[in-house]
């Protein structure tokens, strides 16, 4: 059991990513700071993926001799894909709390609902 | 042969177009350019649906490489009709979009809007297309970046707030998916649906399949705006501006409701469904959402606003179908899919041609304009009377449909939730025609003049739709039977 748990260290590392990501998008009213979060969040499941594509004693996926156990690339690939989705979600996201920064004068959630209750 | 490429141009040709859009100067240039490109995409999808109708197949092996190690297209008569669907409702859209966008949009933006909206097209018509899970992920995303670009370009500032709680849960709901699908691919080492579907039949008691398939659910209902996930809907749709309301509350959604068919019924299967809770969810949830969303719809104050509310309930219908699990039920959702991107995108243009006027869709502000406005009043009432589905109209189809799926199942309960519903419809958008017809006009509102032809056209287009479906039903019947027998669902037994 212990060994299960110790062997599988990435996995717990992915859950523990994954719920800070998410809690911190839930419980925070800074706009950058829930942008982190979920940051976080996908960096949590590039990792997932990136330990699914691991074959136990598997070298990188480049032909030579000697070697004939290589590590799954096709997930990698897919997750460089979902990063440059990632990167492009995050870039859009700071963009947006830069326009509400000029809008509203503040990136806090509350101020900013308080701003447009008041009118 | 050649309609293999075809099926590939149809995500190509709106790619292509879109950087190009992006450098053209602002005007009417990019306008038309991408008047071009919707109506050939509306073309090349009808010719697809007309291929695939009888239940032919079309596949297309991207670069060459065979399923399942390839990316494949794969076009059955379901793909065939939701890209119809996508692309019939851009093609109406860009028409509608020309004096709108110019009067709400700042002309130096106008290239880069029309840009964004045709990569918005794009993801749409590739999630419509593919036949690849982690495909299907990257095209949703390119659809739902562009949307959240579209709604941070209303006029007010609450657009960006909005467009900004739409990024967070749209974002988190995509994260779902990715792990559910990288689960999914841990297990079976592949990403083609049809593949995938064999391969985990042998393995579908796994845990970690269950999990994936959970963590899908959960992810595409945020998409979908199924009903306790429904809350970046109002602001998005009320903020966005005219033209993009009409386009993302006809498809986006619908979209949505796609990927969650495709995933639960050609991933996994109908059995799935019927032997683990998932159905009792969705019918759950279905209930729930038509009931909730259509009250709280009735006490909105802002009309854009209560059609959004309308829409996260008759999203809820179709979940109510795919809950039912039979052919029947099925059919009604889909059928449902394409009547109600009729019916929603016609009363979204009639509110975006007063906000055309007007400026503002408060309720308030819109007192006696039907009077000022009747062709724009006129074609309202009857898209709304599609939207009750009242006899000769597209609703009044999918209504009937989903309520035989019900009896055929001797569910009374959810037949009566299903009438229950169309009643609260009638009681929202009766607020509605009451504010517009039997309200005094205000000072400011007499002097208000007709909607001009350019978006009376389209709107009225939208108007025959609704009839046209509502009477001659064979496209629609006829296209979802063949996919609903080809998704393999069988016919209700007890």
């Amino acid at each position: 059991m212990i060994d299960i748990i110790i062997s599988h260290y990435n996995y717990w590392v992915v859950i523990m990513l994954m719920m800070a990501g998410f809690y911190t998008v839930i419980s925070r009213g800074n706009l950058i700071k829930k942008i982190t979060g979920i940051n976080i969040f996908q960096t949590s499941v590039f990792l997932m993926y990136i330990s699914i594509g691991y074959v136990s004693e598997g070298t990188p996926p480049i032909i030579a001799e000697g070697f004939t156990k290589y590590s799954n690339p096709l997930p990698h690939v897919m997750i460089l894909t979902a990063i440059v989705v990632g990167v492009s979600t995050t870039a859009l996201g700071l963009a947006l709390v830069v326009r509400i920064k000029e809008a509203y004068g503040t990136i806090e959630e509350d101020e900013i609902h308080d701003q447009d209750m008041s009118l | 042969m050649i309609e293999q490429n075809f099926s590939l141009l149809l995500v190509v040709i709106p790619l292509i177009a879109a950087p190009v859009v992006a450098m053209l100067p602002n005007g009417r240039l990019p306008w038309l350019l991408v008047l071009v490109v919707t109506w050939l995409c509306l073309a090349l999808a009808s010719w697809q649906l007309s291929v695939v109708s009888d239940g032919d197949i079309i596949s297309y092996e991207l670069g060459g490489w065979a399923p399942p190690w390839g990316i494949e297209y794969r076009i059955d008569a379901m793909n065939a009709f939701v890209a119809l669907m996508v692309s019939g409702i851009a093609a109406i859209t860009v028409p509608y979009a020309l004096r709108s966008v110019e009067k709400e949009i700042p002309r130096q933006q106008i290239s880069l809007f029309y840009s964004a909206f045709l990569l918005c097209l794009v993801g749409l018509l590739g999630v419509a297309q593919t036949g690849d899970v982690f495909n299907l992920f990257v095209f949703l995303e390119i659809s739902s970046l562009s949307s959240y670009i579209l709604i941070a370009m209303g006029r007010e500032r609450r657009a960006l707030t909005a467009a900004y709680q739409y990024l967070v849960m749209g974002t988190i709901g995509a994260t779902f998916l990715l792990i559910g699908i990288g689960l999914l691919y841990a297990e079976t080492g592949t990403l083609n649906m049809l593949d995938l579907h064999q391969r985990l039949e042998p393995i579908i008691d796994h845990r970690t399949v269950h999990t994936g398939f959970a963590f899908i659910i959960v992810g595409i209902a945020l998409k979908l705006a199924l009903f306790p996930l429904h809350l970046w809907v109002p602001n998005a749709y009320k903020y966005a501006p005219s033209a993009i309301s009409v386009f993302l509350a006809a498809t986006a959604t619908k979209v949505a409701v796609y990927i969650m068919l495709r995933m639960v019924f050609t991933v996994f299967s109908s059995d799935f469904v019927r032997t683990t809770p998932t159905h009792l969810i969705f019918l759950m949830l279905g209930i729930f959402g038509v009931v909730f969303a259509s009250i709280i719809a009735i006490f909105q104050t802002d009309a854009k606003r209560l059609l959004a509310y309308s829409s996260v309930a008759q999203v809820s219908y179709m979940v109510l179908g795919m809950g039912l699990a039979s052919a029947l039920g099925v059919t009604a959702t889909l059928i449902h899919m394409f009547n109600h991107a009729l019916m929603k995108g016609a009363l979204f243009m009639a509110i975006g041609a007063m906000v055309y006027r007007v400026g503002i869709s408060r309720l308030e502000e819109l007192n006696g304009l039907g009077r000022q406005m009747p062709w724009t009043f006129a074609a309202f009432f009857i898209a709304g009377l599609s939207l009750i589905g009242v006899p000769g109209t597209a609703g009044f189809i999918s209504k009937w449909y989903l309520v035989l799926a019900a009896l055929e199942q001797q569910s009374w309960f959810i037949a009566l939730v299903i009438i229950l519903g169309s009643l609260l419809s009638v009681v929202y958008l009766w607020k509605v025609v009451e504010v517009l017809w039997f309200y005094p006009a205000t000072e400011s509102g007499l002097s208000v003049k007709e909607a001009p032809v350019s978006l009376l056209v389209p709107m009225w287009a939208l108007i025959f739709a609704n009839i046209y479906f509502g009477i001659n039903t064979e496209l629609t019947v006829n296209v979802a039977d063949t996919a609903v027998k080809l998704l393999g669902i069988p016919p209700y037994h007890e």
